[in-house]
């Protein structure tokens, strides 16, 4: 891995990720191929991408939550705690207690559907309080009074008394904060954050976009964000990167990806989207032809080849290399590897 | 430009089961709206989930029954047809020119129909053509809509997700509509396939001459593509202007609230603190008295508790709210250098 220069140390680092699904009528798909990744503490990384990318199957490989026909094939995940041996989570057996330790505790994670993590027959209070006793070991008493102070943190009103509420009896936008008081129980060095606003309306999306980048500098965690809203990945990340049918094609921080792309599925991203202009700027969007093929379907090479306007030669079979455009800037494509001295004959 | 459809006074309640002590409870999904479309624009209708865009939507094209008002149709200069006061099958004709395209292309194409019958069925059901016709009319809507013929005996769940949203656009477009009603068309697809549907809609509308209703909670899908918006708030019309007037400066409070929360592609526009927005919209049956809004709004006063204000031209413009300050207050508009925001973010940063 290449060393960021950054000036914190990164808390995790993923390096040349592959994640395989097996089926028994099915040939294997490599949902993911080719995932470098870095987060660093106090930072946000986005991870944008369209439906189907992998962004969801790399979020839940690093709690490794994948389902049983998945496997890393290849790669890994470093999670390296300040003052702690590093640990290769690709590495820990399924349901370890090493991995216990680390899954909810130090690295937590919040979904898009609310319900997916709350149970419906607990009351909030119960599911955080829960939290903290398996963890931290606390006493009942003192949990409660963490989980009511913690609900107070993201934003519940009145939350003595909603701490004894169920989930049902909730509003979106307040599930979906008792959820992240839920992750933050046991003050998590990385908070993985799956399209949580992604089902709110935007004023309440808006909301929870402020809660969690002050929870951040309340914490201090790293966090990583997905989402497929550009606007949403504007407003939160630090740094962002790109992923197309399994590969992060690339990754920089926010200001330089926005100002100048430099992958050309990044630049076709960024020019669908409408840009919040007066009508005598206006520009008509440029889609990208075609869609996004199957996992089998892609080539050996760039996985964007079928779609990308300027494709050539190399792309279909030659997978491009990692290479630095900026400062902490990386992106996959032909058109930026160095033109080697000699051409091949 | 020509009207093409009024909405007058137009209320809808639903009656839901009965509550404690048996007694049946209402909510108001729509009061007292009032709306005109005129041939040729694109009139966007905008509001977060429950204010009443889909009823409003359903109740144009009468497949829900008003409470209240008058839906009426103009298919030509001086002609005019009172929609809700036709029974079901002196509708019929008219169902032909206004279509609506749904919010959930999954759950609008019945997935056990061939795409060919799908978009055929609506010409079966008005008898409007048969056999060689009828089949050359299918395909090429569907061409038009960019899928291939022959793709035609595939059924829905062969396609992905843009690829059925066109085809709920063919099912719309076969029949030749004059105004369609497109619900969320965009809003559960990718980027990139959205801006696809985005253009075809664009091109369609040029085309054919079609009219649009858009109904939307993006803003920013909607600056782009609409010629007029109306917000809506708890089933009231808020606000209801030319595009680029709202987005330049909102004259209600809730737009206002709208344009502050919506995220934009551009790191260098990070917007200072938020802590503004806040509030969630409350329960359509608990619906506060007064001013719909007074409950979230930040320039609330003594009246808004009391009185409700009536939607009004504001200074004789084209530009309509339902606030009763609104000629006065000074509202932040979302463009980068639209008054107000510029020079707040020029502190910000
Ligand atoms: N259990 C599974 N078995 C087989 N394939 C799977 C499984 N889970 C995910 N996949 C495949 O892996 C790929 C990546 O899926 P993933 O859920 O990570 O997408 P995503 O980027 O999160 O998309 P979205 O934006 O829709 O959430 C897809 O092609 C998906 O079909
Ligand atoms: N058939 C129905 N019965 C009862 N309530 C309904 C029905 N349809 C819609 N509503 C209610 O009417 C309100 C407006 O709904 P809708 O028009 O779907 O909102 P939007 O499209 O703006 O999200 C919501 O509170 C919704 O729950
Ligand atoms: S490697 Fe080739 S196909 Fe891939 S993005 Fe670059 S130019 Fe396009
Ligand atoms: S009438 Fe009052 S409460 Fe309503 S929007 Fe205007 S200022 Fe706010
Ligand atoms: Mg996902
Ligand atoms: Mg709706």
């Amino acid at each position: 891995m290449p060393q960021t220069p950054m000036a914190a140390k990164p808390i995790l680092s993923i390096t040349d990720m592959s994640i395989v699904f097996t089926s028994p009528d099915e040939a294997p798909i490599e949902a993911v191929r080719q995932v470098d990744l870095t987060l660093t503490p106090g930072k946000t990384l986005a991870l944008v991408g369209e439906s189907g990318c992998g962004k969801s199957v790399t979020a839940r490989a690093v709690l490794r939550l994948l389902d049983s026909n998945a496997q890393i094939q290849r790669g890994s995940i470093s999670f390296a705690p300040p003052d702690e041996a590093p640990v290769d989570i690709a590495r820990l057996k399924q349901d370890s207690l090493p991995l216990r330790a680390i899954r909810g505790n130090q690295i937590s994670m919040i979904f898009q559907e609310p319900m997916s993590s709350l149970s419906p027959v607990h009351t909030i209070g119960d599911q955080i309080d829960e939290m903290m006793l398996l963890h931290e070991g606390l006493k009942p008493k003192a949990a409660r009074e963490r989980s009511v102070a913690l609900l107070d943190q993201v934003g519940v009103p009145g939350a003595r008394e909603r701490a004894d509420a169920y989930p049902f009896q909730l509003s979106g936008g307040l599930r979906q904060r008792a959820m992240i008081a839920m992750a933050l129980a046991c003050k998590p060095q990385i908070l993985i954050a799956d399209e949580p606003t992604t089902a709110l309306d935007v004023t309440t999306q808006a909301q929870i976009l402020d809660l969690l980048r002050q929870l951040q500098a309340d914490f201090g965690m790293a966090m990583l964000f997905i989402t497929h809203d550009l606007g949403v990945v504007a407003e939160i990340a630090d740094e962002v990167a790109v992923m197309y049918l399994g590969d992060v094609v690339e990754q920089g921080s926010v200001f330089d990806v926005f100002a100048a792309p430099k992958h050309p599925y990044t630049q076709a991203l960024m020019r669908s989207i409408p840009k919040l202009a007066r009508k005598a700027e206006r520009e008509r969007l440029s889609p990208i032809k075609g869609t996004v093929p199957a996992p089998k379907d892609r080539p050996d090479g760039c996985a964007f080849t079928s779609r990308c306007p300027h494709a050539f030669e190399p792309c279909p079979s030659v997978r491009p290399a990692r290479t630095e455009v900026g400062n902490g800037h990386h992106a996959r494509c032909h058109l930026l590897t160095p033109v080697p001295v000699e051409e091949p004959a | 430009m020509s009207r093409l459809l009024s909405v007058e006074n137009l209320s809808k309640q639903f009656t839901l089961g009965s509550g404690l002590w048996g007694k049946e409870r209402r909510l108001d999904a729509l009061t007292e709206i009032n709306l005109e479309v005129e041939a040729g624009e694109t009139l966007a209708i905008v509001g977060e989930s429950g204010c009443g865009k889909t009823t409003l939507g359903r109740c144009i094209i009468a497949a829900q029954p008003v409470t209240e008002g008058r839906v009426v149709y103009h298919p030509k200069a001086g002609q005019s047809v009172e929609l809700t006061a036709l029974s079901k099958r002196e509708i019929k004709p008219w169902r032909q020119d206004i279509r609506m395209i749904f919010q959930d292309p999954m759950s609008s194409l019945n997935p056990n129909m061939r795409v060919f019958d799908i978009v055929a069925e609506p010409l079966r059901i008005h008898k409007i053509c048969k056999r060689r016709e009828l089949e050359e009319r299918v395909i090429s809507t569907l061409e038009k809509v960019g899928i291939p013929a022959e793709a035609v005996g595939r059924f829905p769940h062969a396609f992905s997700g843009g690829q059925r949203q066109r085809i709920g656009i063919a099912r719309a477009l076969v029949l030749d509509p004059k105004l369609v009603i497109a619900d969320e068309a965009v809003s559960a697809l990718d980027v990139s396939i959205q801006a696809q549907v985005l253009n075809l809609l664009e091109d369609l509308k040029a085309e054919f001459g079609l009219t649009y209703i858009f109904i939307s909670h993006d803003l920013g899908v909607v600056n782009y593509i609409a010629d007029r918006v109306v917000v809506m708030y708890l089933g009231h019309v808020v606000e209801n202007a030319p595009t680029e007037m709202l987005f330049e400066r909102p004259r209600h409070p809730y737009t206002e609230l709208l344009l502050e929360a919506l995220p934009i592609a551009d790191p260098t526009r990070r917007k200072p603190r938020k802590s503004e927005v806040r509030g969630e919209i409350p329960y359509l049956g608990n619906r506060p008295t007064g001013c719909p809004f007074h409950t979230r709004c930040r320039y609330a006063q003594e009246i808004c508790r009391s009185d409700k204000p009536a939607l009004r031209s504001i200074n004789g413009t084209a530009q309509q709210a339902a606030c009763h300050f609104a000629e006065t207050l000074d509202l932040k508009g979302a463009y980068e250098d639209a008054g107000h925001s510029a020079r707040e973010m020029a502190h910000a940063q």
